[in-house]
């Protein structure tokens, strides 16, 4: 090389210190890129802001000096029994009971949080270890694996959940359970399909070549190639499990009352929504916000991932 | 015959009567009356300690199926591989990894065959890893030390493959073979995904390698130049049969076999007088398919010389009787000497 160009000369004298040199993974190269996206910051930051919101609920409610059972039928109902509106004391409003509407919302993000994470991250782990057993294994795993996700993706979830929450009762336990039941086979399909195309690769038959068994080459060789689109449908069935969640409490079929949810409220608010907006309005932004943000964000993580696909997320880059 | 220092008598690597079919479609019950892809179909050949065999042959010959059966990364359909007097050929995969310690690979694709989303220096010491040779720092200073032997950066063990080249990959490749100090490497067409300015690259480094740390090579390349060039021997491979084994020189300088003088023939010369002197042989017609082979010589549809015998009886692999040289010919009538098949091919046409 007779001409070096500047970027080389800066590589050239990275390579020249020892220990300096350290590639950029597609993971730092996904990461960079979706730091620079204004749309993923801005979701994470909506998205940070309601966990903490969630998690200082207490503080919050110590601070206004209302619970989140408390009822107020004094102050927090009409001389008629109805709501009173956003004020001073009740910043967003009371409910049906004359409840704080404020300290429900901000507690009904804990449950809508907790059962939107947690039951994807069941569905997450079921999901690859049955995808890539299907995948990976073939033969009559396969066809029994996947025939049972395909059965999972087939049911009318609504009516076997309502059928399941007869049965056990209703509980955070209990809907937790039944999201991550109607959810991991949407992943298990997506990680069995591409184990079985990874399964063919170069590298894995390189694998075997050097002598792997076939736990190292599911977990060493297939499973980190199957992460990028696992977390982009993970980040996308967080959202998809906090409105089941709150669908499954709108029928009464999730977490049982007083526990404030989001969806027992837009319940509860029904009959009420002609003379108090403010009590469908704020727990439906609440629940529109997070699900919005959650959206935004796994389809920022997915263009991360993979720039060659989708919208271009930087103006005129070429 | 003259032979090159360090290649000795001792058979490392026995192939003996080898068959690979791959089913195709779904027989009603089973598949026991599926058709199958006969990619190798009986293949016998000797591979000895030191030595660079070179196997040719056209895509779809079964060249790389059969370089699969030698490393058992296939299983075979019949015919045994014996490795140094063991025969492999029914392990299973656990049985067979003390045998991965003396038999590498190196693949054809060097994109596809580096894991991407793996750093260079784990795929390197993945070998290390599986056969619990060294762990933490001294696995990490023996994977730079192979980094080096193969003239890579030792400081690029952090980087991942798609921040080297081709050739650079390759070299990867060949590291990660060299990881265990096998005797015997198998090389499934290790330069024909790359530039032509690269190629020599690595098969200079594939022969200092052999010189420095007394390997052997089973070279496999579509490539007759390339071939000629590292092989002591070559053997020449057509429809999952092999149809011509000899000493290098003497195959290039006289082949036996008309289909291997066919394609010596299409060799392109660099002297253009010599080019224009030279008579090509043109064969007829495409490779027949290798799910219903032609009965009896399966060259005899595009054979110049083909006669009512090459319909009804398979020719063995045998030494042949004649003027010419007398290695082992799969034909019934063998090329002689100063004869001109390319005749033979315009007036049969």
């Amino acid at each position: 090389m007779t001409v070096t160009a500047p970027g080389q000369a800066a590589a050239d004298a990275a390579a020249a210190r020892p220990g300096a040199v350290q590639g950029r993974g597609p993971w730092q190269l996904a990461w960079e890129r979706l730091r620079r996206d204004p749309v993923a910051v801005a979701s994470a930051v909506t998205l940070v802001v309601i966990a903490v919101a969630a998690v200082a609920a207490p503080v919050v409610a110590h601070a206004v000096g209302h619970g989140p059972d408390d009822q107020y039928s004094d102050i927090g109902l009409t001389p008629a029994g109805l709501p009173v509106g956003p004020s001073r004391t009740f910043l967003l409003g009371t409910d049906n009971l004359g409840r704080d509407l404020l300290v429900r919302i901000l507690y009904g993000a804990r449950i809508s949080l907790l059962v939107g994470v947690l039951a994807t991250l069941l569905a997450t782990v079921a999901g690859v270890v049955v995808g890539l057993a299907a995948g990976y294994l073939g033969g009559v795993v396969d066809v029994v694996l996947a025939r049972f996700m395909d059965m999972v993706l087939s049911f009318p979830y609504l009516l076997l959940a309502i059928a399941l929450v007869s049965v056990f009762g209703s509980s955070l336990t209990i809907s937790m359970l039944v999201i991550a039941f109607f959810s991991w086979a949407a992943i298990g399909r997506v990680v069995r399909g591409q184990a079985l195309s990874i399964r063919e690769k170069e590298y894995v038959e390189a694998s075997w070549s050097v002598g792997s068994g076939a736990l190292r080459v599911m977990f060493v060789d297939i499973l980190p190639n199957l992460l990028a689109p696992v977390l982009v449908l993970a980040t996308l069935l967080v959202p998809a499990a906090i409105v089941f969640e709150a669908t499954l409490s709108f029928l009464g079929l999730g977490v049982p009352p007083p526990t404030p949810t989001w969806g027992g409220m837009l319940s509860d608010s029904l009959a009420f929504y002609q003379v108090a907006w403010w009590f469908p309005l704020f727990p439906g932004l609440a629940l529109l916000a997070t699900t919005l943000a959650f959206n935004l964000l796994g389809d920022s993580v997915r263009d991360a991932l993979d720039p060659t696909a989708g919208r271009v997320t930087e103006g005129g880059g070429g | 015959m003259t032979r090159r220092a360090g290649v000795s008598d001792e058979v490392l690597l026995r192939l003996d009567g080898v068959v690979k079919h791959f089913p195709v479609g779904h027989g009603l019950f089973g598949g026991r009356d599926a058709d199958a892809v006969h990619a190798v179909d009986g293949v016998s050949l000797e591979v000895h300690r030191g030595e660079t065999l070179g196997l040719v042959g056209e895509t779809g010959s079964g060249k790389s199926t059969l370089a699969r059966c030698a490393t058992r990364l296939h299983t075979l359909t019949a015919g045994r591989v014996v490795f140094d007097g063991h025969d492999i050929s029914t392990l299973s995969r656990s049985e067979l990894r003390p045998y991965r310690r003396q038999l590498q690979m190196v693949f054809q694709d060097p994109y596809g065959s580096l894991n991407p989303h793996r750093r260079v220096g784990s795929i390197i010491g993945d070998p290390l890893a599986v056969h619990g040779v060294a762990a933490g720092g001294p696995r990490r200073r023996r994977v730079q030390e192979l980094m080096e032997l193969v003239g890579l950066n030792p400081e690029h063990y952090n980087r991942f493959p798609a921040e080297f080249s081709g050739g650079q990959r390759q070299r990867v490749g060949v590291a990660r073979a060299l990881a265990l100090r096998p005797r015997l490497i198998v090389c499934d067409e290790p330069v024909s995904a790359l530039d032509v300015s690269i190629r020599a690259q690595i098969l200079n480094l594939l022969a200092d390698l052999q010189r420095e740390l007394d390997l052997t090579y089973l070279f496999i390349s579509h490539d007759l130049s390339v071939v000629r060039q590292v092989s002591d021997r070559v053997a020449v491979m057509y429809l999952g049969k092999l149809a011509e084994v000899a000493p290098a020189a003497e195959l290039y300088s006289r082949p036996r076999h008309p289909y291997v003088a066919a394609l010596l023939s299409a060799v392109p010369v660099a002297d253009p007088d010599l080019a224009d002197r030279r008579e090509r042989i043109i064969l007829a017609g495409d490779p027949p398919s290798p799910i219903h082979p032609p009965a009896g010589c399966r060259f005899h549809p595009r054979c110049p010389k083909a006669r009512p015998r090459c319909l009804e009886v398979e020719p063995p692999l045998v030494p042949r009787a004649g003027d010419g040289a007398a290695h082992p010919t799969a034909c019934h009538f063998p090329v002689e000497p100063g004869e001109n098949l390319a005749r033979e091919a315009g007036s049969a046409a």
